[in-house]
Parts: structure tokens; C-alpha cells; sequence
């Protein structure tokens, strides 16, 4: 496969050609921050925190779905992505429920990594807080909608990898919720196999496991890449 | 003007017969125009008169409208008719006395002044009528085109022509179609972007149901070109009469040899598909639009690929503006330089624009691109209810004229210049008595209603700049609201996935640039200058 060469933050980087930003940066030590990504899932460009800056494009891209391109000059970091991703990590904060102390997930959510990351220790807009609903009809997991960011993480595991896309979003806007089927109670799913894929790669404490201890497991499915390629 | 009637229409055909056209578009329906139809065809649909409906004839605060012509006089329009007003007007111009009653002068200007050229057989052909709209030159463009010339000729043509995508974002439409003729792949498709969700916009909407033909004459030829052999038009669900009149459409030319298995004995072969949207703004989008189509949900994925390179079912798809199909058929007609001899370098040909909110008349007008706005607004006949104080252009996406730019050429680049866009054409005029923040608020309110919730700015940020704006509007809002609201905005712009998110923001910044006096005084003083926001007393404190 033809290589290619581009300049991130400085460093001539080699790439192989369709690699993506996040993924060449990745390998030369350079680190981007991300939430809805997750290394061997269709990329969303969801989240909007990987955002880099493109010599010669207008806007920020993402960096977990723009191609690599020959003598592409990147930049990962300044003071514009900086503040762009500080305000969406406040975004999201805001946005539903998310209070660390009674999560599942604390000090293990890659929502609370970034707002630490970023050193966000207050929010500048008013908390929403929807009810957003909890769904605990499954005999071991459980969903807790108020806690969720809408990465769609779940959606694509449960399509991707399980095939068995019992998971989806319903509703638009403000209103999306992750939905079951067809917006069913989760313990009533036909679909699910119960594997636990999306739990696993849920980054806030939205899906959990009802009989673990206080504190969710270590997260992010690894190796699923690998997964997929010896599936094929 | 001479456009004959539909051969089969009655017994006598001859040009001194007097023709009476009676508006059959939605705003007149509403308004009553069945009825008169109804009315006039028992009264008059005697020999001497032939009675059609047909689409829209321009000012549609003024319907139901009835065009009055023949016997050797000019046309005549008449506003407002009843059934029985309608009758008397036929009676009148009859008997050469020209005294009916809402009879609109000779010069008014919302007709007299257009430039007709994607409209030009608006109000003119029955829509449900194939003869009808061939008799008055439809799929002569498309029998030229499959008669004559290549598919690089066309191409070349309206590359030639420099139109532009009628849909807002103003890209050359020859590069386009150029993109999709060469990339490769089995299967191509065309798509027709009839989602016109914009507040204020319904200039699609009049193309679809008043010339159904232009719009599908457009596309086969778009088809030709590119050398795809489907077509989709997408038609927002909240336009019935127009997909009713589209599928009609479809069906008569099919069965006319216009679309479908070899058209015209020339070997192209192209069929027209109608999907019917569900009610998402977002789908207007080009990505989500596609995906909509194929039967997914309606939301978008990031460009690149572009629709040209992966679109519909992995093919490379073009997808254009209905309007700017409606340009294609008179471009092949009468050739580039003709196009372009219109409007000014860089900005040719014609555009429509839907006028609406606080003016004299209400419809919709064809004008040469690059058209003085104030032009266009005395062809309205002008603001009322009190002082023009802005215009809005581009719906949710676009931002506001103030009077001080009144002067401004109407064209891609000067809108742009004044932190607006030109939008699809739809054109808001505000008088004083209305409150830049109120609006602001209106169109933030809708772009969160209307987000499809897949990127975080739009979804969360469209929430809470509503929030702040909410805030502002009711007088409960500090100095650090409107430095947070301007900072949100600008984030919105930069950041969001699609179009809807980069655009939502552009009402507020729009306001703020050209009115921010405003908005400082609902925050400094709690008061809304215009008396239009309704604030709380403030709290007693102490």
C-alpha cells in the first residue's frame, strides 16, 4: 500500500494512504483527545473532540474520519481547539445527568478524563438535566439515559461487530434517545444476545452491569480491529 | 403570452377566444380557488371561454387569483376573487367595460417586473395536463439534448452557462454534473432536493406544482448528461398537492415515451422515482437526504465522500436543487450565452425568491441575480405595518439586511459579505415593530427542534444558545450571557457536523452584527425596544 508523508504538529509523519488523521498521530506518539471513538468502529464523527486543524480547510476536521493526504500540514493542539473542545466537553456535561460521585464509572468514564484533561472545573451554561429514563428490564444490564453523551458507541458495536443491531437512536435533537428494537424495553428485546459488547464500550456509566460492584470494569473493547479481520 | 391551450379542451381553440386561468396553487386553494374554478367552468366554460386552472401566478397574499385573457385584449389579473366576483369580472371584460371589481393594474409591479425564466410557464400550463405543458415548449430541451448533442456537450453547456446551485450554497452546477460524468461505477443516480424546509421559503414548492414537467424535463436531461439512468425527487411531506401533481406527472410522461424505456427512440433510458420526506429539516441536507431516500434515518455523514464519489447505494449520485433543474430545460433551449446575458458576471441567470412577513404583497417573484434587494422589495410593494427594518434572507441558515443596506446586490457573494446567505430564496421582511431578538430566538428555537442530535454543537449548543436567548428576551439575562451566547455561536459554526449546525448560529451573529443595541438593551435596561419580548418586573431585592 503506498505510503504517505504529512506534518503533525511539526513531525514529518509517514501514513499509509486511507489512514486516518487520529490513527497516524496515534502511532507517532501523538496523542488526540477523543470520546465517540473506538478503534475498529465505522468512525461517527459524532463527539466532535478530535477535532484537528487542516492547513487550507475553513474549519476543524475530525480526526477519526478525515483521510490522511500527502504533505497535509496538521495542527492538534492551539488555542482554538483547545477552548472548541472545552466548550463541548461542558456541552455534554451540561447536558444531561452527570454526577461523578454516584456514577458507576468514576474515576474509569472518558467523560470525566477529558473534562479533568481539560482542567473544566465549572460549566458556563445551565444544566438541563432532562429525566431522561433508566431501562433495568434486562435480566444483567441496565441503561441509565440520563448518564448517556449519544456516541453511539453501542450502536455501532451491536451492529458492527455482534451484527445484531438491536440498539439505534430514535427521536432527533435534544429528544434522541438510544433506543431498543423498536423502542422496547430492553428485557424484551428479540434481538440482543446478551454479549455485553455495548457495556463494554459504553465511556460514561449509561450502560452498566446490574450485578458488578459499585464500579463498572476497566472499559474500551480492545483488539476489535483484530477481531474483525479474523472474522473475515 | 401566447402560450395555445391544450388541444382537447373544448371545441373552439382559436386565439381570439378568451382564456380565463384561474391559480389552482396551494396558497390560492386556501384561499378558495376550487371554488372559483368550479364556478367560472359552469358559468363560462361555454365555447367562447375556455376555463384551466393552473399553477402560481405570483402574488399569493392575493388570491385566489384569475387571469383574464384574450379577444384581442391584453391580459388582465384579478385579486382576491370569490366565485361570484370571478363571474362579474368574466362578464365585465366581456361586455369591454373592464370595470371588475380587484382588478390589479396594467403595471403592477410583483408581475410586471419579474424576469420569468424558471417560472416562465407558471400560471400559464395546467400542471395536470401533459398537452398542456408541451404545447407551451416542455421536453423540447430534452428532445434537442437526446436529438443532438452528446452527453459532454450538455455538460459543457451549463459548465458554459456558469449556473449556479439554486439550493443556497451557490456551487458551479456544470463542475458538479462534470464530477459525476466522469466518475466511474455501475450504477448513477440524480436526485432532486425538493426539501424545501426553510421558514419563509416555498419557491420549490411553486415550480413542483405549478410546471411539474420543467422540474422531471430537467432532470432526464441531468440524467443524459451524467449518464445515470435513475432519478429520485425528494418532495418535503408537507407538500401534498405538489407530489400528487409530480407523480401524475411522472405517470403521463412515462406513458408519453418522455421517461422510462428508450425516450424519444433515442436508446436513453431513465426512469424518475418520488420518495416523500417525514418531516425532517435535516434531510434537506445532501447526505442525509440520501440517506432518507434509501430508507434510512434522515441524518447526515461527514463529506468526504461527497455524494459525486459515494452516494445513493454506494453509486456516484448528483444532487441538485429543484430549481436548479427548473434552469437546465431553457439553458439547452436557448443556449449558455443566453443564460449568462442575465444577471451579472459570476452570478447568472435568474433566481426566485418567496417574499413574506410585513410587506404589501406576499408570492413569489423571478428576478435577474445581482437585483437591488430594494428592487425587489418595491416590487412587493414595499413594508407595511411600519418602517422596513430588516430583511431576513436564507431561512434558519441565513442572517439579516439592515435598511443601511438596503442598496445591496442580491448575489451569492455581496449576501455573504454582509454575514447573510442567499439560502434557497426565501426572503423575510421585517418592519420595526418587530425584535431582532425575538427573531433570532424564533430561528434558534427551530434549528433545535430540527436537529438531528448526531454532533454534539448543534445538538446540545442549539439547546442552550435557545437558553440564553430565552434568557435575554425576558430580561433575565447578565453582560456574560451575551459574551457566552456570541462565543457559543461562533463554536456552533466552526465545529458542527453538517450544514443545519454551521448554519444555525448565522441568524444570531446576523442580529448581533447589525442590531446588538438591541440585544445590550434587554440586557442592560430589561427593555425590549420594539415591545415585543415580555419581561418580568425586576424582583425586588433587598
Amino acid at each position: 500500500m503506498p505510503r504517505l508523508t504529512l506534518t503533525i504538529d511539526g513531525h514529518s509523519v509517514s501514513a499509509r494512504q486511507g489512514e486516518s488523521i487520529l490513527s497516524a498521530a496515534r502511532r507517532s506518539g501523538i496523542d488526540i483527545p477523543t470520546l465517540c471513538n473506538l478503534e475498529g468502529l465505522i468512525p461517527a464523527g459524532a463527539c466532535r473532540v478530535c477535532l484537528v486543524e487542516v492547513s487550507g480547510r475553513p474549519r476543524p476536521v475530525p480526526s477519526c474520519a478525515t483521510s490522511v493526504e500527502q504533505d497535509m500540514v496538521v495542527t492538534t493542539d492551539s488555542e482554538r481547539l483547545a477552548a472548541a473542545r472545552r466548550m463541548t466537553v461542558e456541552l455534554l456535561l451540561a447536558e444531561r445527568n452527570h454526577s461523578c460521585a454516584v456514577c458507576v464509572m468514576n474515576r474509569h468514564c472518558r467523560l470525566q478524563d477529558l473534562a479533568a484533561r481539560f482542567g473544566i472545573d465549572h460549566v458556563r451554561f445551565s444544566f438541563i438535566s432532562p429525566l431522561a429514563g433508566v431501562d433495568v428490564s434486562h435480566e444483567r444490564f441496565g441503561i441509565d439515559h440520563n448518564r448517556c453523551i449519544l456516541c453511539r458507541r453501542c450502536v455501532r458495536v451491536c451492529d458492527e461487530i455482534e451484527g445484531a443491531h438491536t440498539w439505534d437512536v430514535g427521536g432527533r435533537g435534544a429528544a434522541s434517545r438510544i433506543i431498543c428494537d423498536l423502542a422496547q424495553p430492553w428485557g424484551t428485546s428479540t434481538t440482543c444476545t446478551g454479549c455485553g459488547k455495548c457495556v463494554q464500550a459504553c465511556p460514561t456509566g449509561a450502560l452498566f452491569e446490574k450485578d458488578a460492584p459499585a464500579t463498572k470494569r476497566a472499559v474500551d473493547l480492545q483488539g476489535l480491529s483484530e477481531w474483525r479481520r479474523n472474522r473475515k | 403570452m401566447n402560450a395555445p391551450e391544450a388541444k382537447n379542451k373544448g371545441p373552439a381553440t382559436g386565439e381570439g377566444r378568451l382564456r380565463i386561468a384561474v391559480c389552482q396553487g396551494s396558497p390560492c386553494r386556501a384561499a378558495g380557488a376550487e371554488a372559483v374554478l368550479a364556478a367560472l367552468r359552469e358559468t363560462w366554460g361555454a365555447e367562447r371561454v375556455a376555463v384551466i386552472g393552473t399553477g402560481c401566478m405570483g402574488p399569493c397574499s392575493r388570491g385566489p387569483l384569475v387571469r383574464i385573457e384574450g379577444e384581442g385584449r391584453g391580459a388582465a389579473y384579478y385579486e382576491q376573487m370569490t366565485p361570484q366576483a370571478a363571474c362579474a369580472a368574466v362578464k365585465a371584460h366581456l361586455d369591454g367595460t373592464d370595470a371588475g371589481q380587484g382588478r390589479l393594474p396594467s403595471d403592477f409591479p410583483f408581475i410586471a417586473r419579474q424576469k420569468r425564466v424558471v417560472l416562465e410557464q407558471c400560471g400559464r400550463i395546467d400542471p395536470c395536463d401533459l398537452d398542456s405543458a408541451r404545447l407551451a415548449g416542455g421536453y423540447r430541451a430534452l428532445a434537442h439534448a437526446l436529438g443532438g448533442m452528446t452527453p459532454e456537450q450538455v455538460c459543457s453547456e451549463i459548465s458554459a452557462s456558469s449556473l449556479r446551485g439554486r439550493g443556497g450554497g451557490g456551487y458551479p452546477t456544470g463542475t458538479k454534473w462534470e464530477l459525476v460524468r466522469a466518475a466511474g461505477g455501475r450504477r448513477k443516480f440524480v436526485v432532486a432536493n425538493g426539501d424545501e424546509g426553510d421558514p419563509g421559503a416555498f419557491m420549490d414548492r411553486t415550480l413542483m406544482e405549478s410546471d411539474p414537467h420543467r422540474l422531471l424535463e430537467g432532470i432526464a436531461i441531468a440524467g443524459y448528461a451524467v449518464g445515470a439512468r435513475d432519478g429520485f425527487i425528494f418532495v418535503r411531506g408537507e407538500y401534498p398537492l405538489a407530489a400528487q401533481r409530480l407523480r401524475r406527472a411522472i405517470a403521463d410522461a412515462g406513458k408519453a415515451g418522455l421517461l422510462g424505456r428508450n425516450i424519444l427512440g433515442s436508446g436513453f433510458s431513465f426512469r424518475i422515482r418520488l420518495r416523500i420526506g417525514a418531516g425532517a429539516f435535516v434531510c434537506g441536507e445532501e447526505t442525509a437526504l440520501m440517506a432518507s431516500v434509501m430508507g434510512q434515518r434522515g441524518q447526515p455523514v461527514i463529506r468526504p465522500p461527497y455524494p459525486a464519489q459515494r452516494g445513493l447505494w454506494g453509486g456516484s449520485t448528483l444532487i441538485n436543487n429543484v430549481e436548479t433543474f427548473g434552469c437546465i430545460p431553457p439553458i439547452i433551449r436557448n443556449g449558455a450565452a443566453w443564460f449568462r446575458a442575465m444577471g451579472t458576471p459570476g452570478n447568472s441567470g435568474t433566481k426566485v425568491f418567496s417574499v413574506s412577513g410585513d410587506v404589501a404583497t406576499e408570492g413569489v417573484l423571478e428576478v435577474p441575480l445581482g437585483t437591488p434587494l430594494g428592487e425587489i422589495l418595491a416590487m412587493a410593494g414595499g413594508t407595511v405595518g411600519g418602517d422596513f427594518k430588516a430583511a431576513q434572507t436564507g431561512g434558519a441558515s441565513g442572517g439579516c439586511i439592515p435598511a443601511s443596506h438596503l442598496d445591496v446586490p442580491v448575489d451569492y457573494e455581496s449576501l455573504k459579505e454582509l454575514g447573510s446567505i442567499m439560502g434557497s430564496g426565501g426572503l423575510i421582511v421585517m418592519n420595526d415593530q418587530r425584535c431582532m431578538v425575538d427573531v433570532a430566538r424564533f430561528f434558534m428555537r427551530f434549528c433545535q427542534d430540527e436537529s438531528c442530535g448526531k454532533c454534539v454543537p448543534c445538538r446540545a449548543g442549539t439547546q442552550q444558545a435557545a437558553n440564553l436567548l430565552h434568557r435575554i428576551a425576558a430580561g433575565e439575562a447578565d453582560p456574560d450571557d451575551l459574551v457566552r451566547l456570541e462565543q457559543l455561536c461562533r463554536f456552533m459554526g466552526e465545529t458542527s457536523l453538517c450544514g443545519l449546525g454551521m448554519a444555525a448560529p448565522t441568524p444570531v451573529l446576523g442580529t448581533l452584527r447589525w442590531f446588538r443595541e438591541e440585544y445590550e438593551r434587554h440586557v442592560r435596561d430589561r427593555r425590549c425596544p420594539a415591545g415585543v419580548c415580555v419581561m418580568e418586573e425586576a424582583p425586588c431585592r433587598g
